[in-house]
């Protein structure tokens, strides 16, 4: 198990690895219902999260919806 | 002109202001106006509201609650992940009360607006976008350009595109074109209060345009709300008008009646302008 780093939401971040695009959300304690995951500008399906694996290098987007006008 | 739709007064009862009236529970008068219909699907309210700018989420529900609106527009936004700011919105609003349309506000480029756009639509529960492109950030007026070139990409994708756009009647026309559900022209800019600036503009699109016409920002109080809905469009957006007022949840409740007031004015078809005076009482049998 050896650390890696990612960028998450713009920051650059160590998160433990091997690790899957589930296995970040649930390392961040977010329910995988509700947000949506973009890696690398590619948008991740639920569906898909668990399948997905994170490298290191790799970009990711965590977004939700926020009040808005 | 479009016929409005065609009232069926039965009785003059059915629209008479009586103490209840006041409440923000009883609802506004039903069978005498069509629902309104964007994208397939049908909506009873004519107000939608934003979850913007609210001093706390308690304030806000009662406040969306009070205007009776049904359309709920929120924002997509990178989780803080330090959670020292706001949760997502869905831990404050039920899905199952209120119809979300997510907005792509605070986007400059059609590219971006198109991403924030799919990110929405894959949380899961429509295919409906506000589309915004902004082009100036003091006046957060659209760039009508990226704005084409968006909804035309997004309806593509099979979204159901509600464009935000200026009151132009020839980018409204174009925006049809492109296969908008809905067309959302400004009163006045995003968050100004100014009301409707341009009552000919938005008389215009709404007399050329086929499908709705929602005017989205600007209203301020409960007149700008009414005297919109009395040029004839479909339907208001607003946020700021209720977020910011003293009391939001009073705000809402007036411009819940004033949109249904500035739309059966509309109905009913107001009487004719003139120059002139005219009695009103009889000018024959006076004393001499």
């Amino acid at each position: 198990m050896n650390d890696i780093e990612i960028v998450l939401n713009g920051e650059p971040r160590l998160v433990p690895g091997p690790s899957t695009v589930a296995g970040l959300l649930q390392h961040l304690s977010l329910d995988p219902w509700a947000v949506v995951v973009e890696l690398n500008r590619q948008i991740v399906r639920r569906a898909q999260l668990e399948q997905t694996p994170l490298a290191s290098g790799d970009s990711v987007e965590l977004v939700h919806f926020v009040g808005g006008g | 002109m479009k016929p409005p739709p065609r009232l069926s007064f039965r009785r003059t009862s059915d629209f008479a202001i009586e103490g209840q009236l006041m409440t923000s529970t009883l609802s506004a008068p039903t069978g005498t106006d069509e629902p309104l219909t964007i994208g397939g699907r049908s909506f009873r309210s004519r107000l939608m509201v934003g979850t913007g700018k609210y001093r706390d989420h308690g304030v806000m529900t009662r406040a969306i609650k009070a205007s009776g609106a049904e359309i709920v527009t929120v924002a997509v936004r990178r989780v803080d992940l330090d959670r020292t700011k706001e949760e997502g919105m869905l831990h404050h609003l039920s899905t199952d009360d209120y119809f979300l349309l997510a907005n792509t506000a605070g986007c400059y480029t059609a590219d971006e607006a198109v991403r924030h756009a799919r990110l929405a639509r894959e949380a899961g529960f429509n295919e409906f976008i506000k589309l915004e492109v902004i082009g100036d950030r003091e006046t957060l007026l659209p760039d009508t350009e990226g704005l084409l070139s968006a909804a035309r990409i997004l309806v593509k994708e099979g979204f159901a595109v509600l464009a935000y756009t200026n009151d132009d009647l020839v980018t409204a026309l174009r925006l049809e074109d492109a296969g908008c559900a809905a067309v959302m022209p400004l009163a006045s800019p995003i968050g100004s209060g100014l009301g409707l600036l341009n009552p000919y503009g938005i008389r215009t699109i709404k007399r050329r345009l086929s499908v709705p016409v929602i005017v989205d920002a600007g209203v301020g109080t409960a007149s700008d709300a009414c005297l919109t809905m009395e040029q004839g469009v479909d339907g208001i957006l607003m946020n700021t008008a209720l977020a910011e007022a003293s009391d939001p949840v009073a705000m809402a409740t007036a411009m819940r009646w004033a949109v249904e007031a500035g739309r059966l004015a509309f109905l009913a078809g107001r009487m004719p302008r003139r120059e002139v005076a005219m009695p009103s009482s009889p000018t024959g049998g006076m004393l001499r």
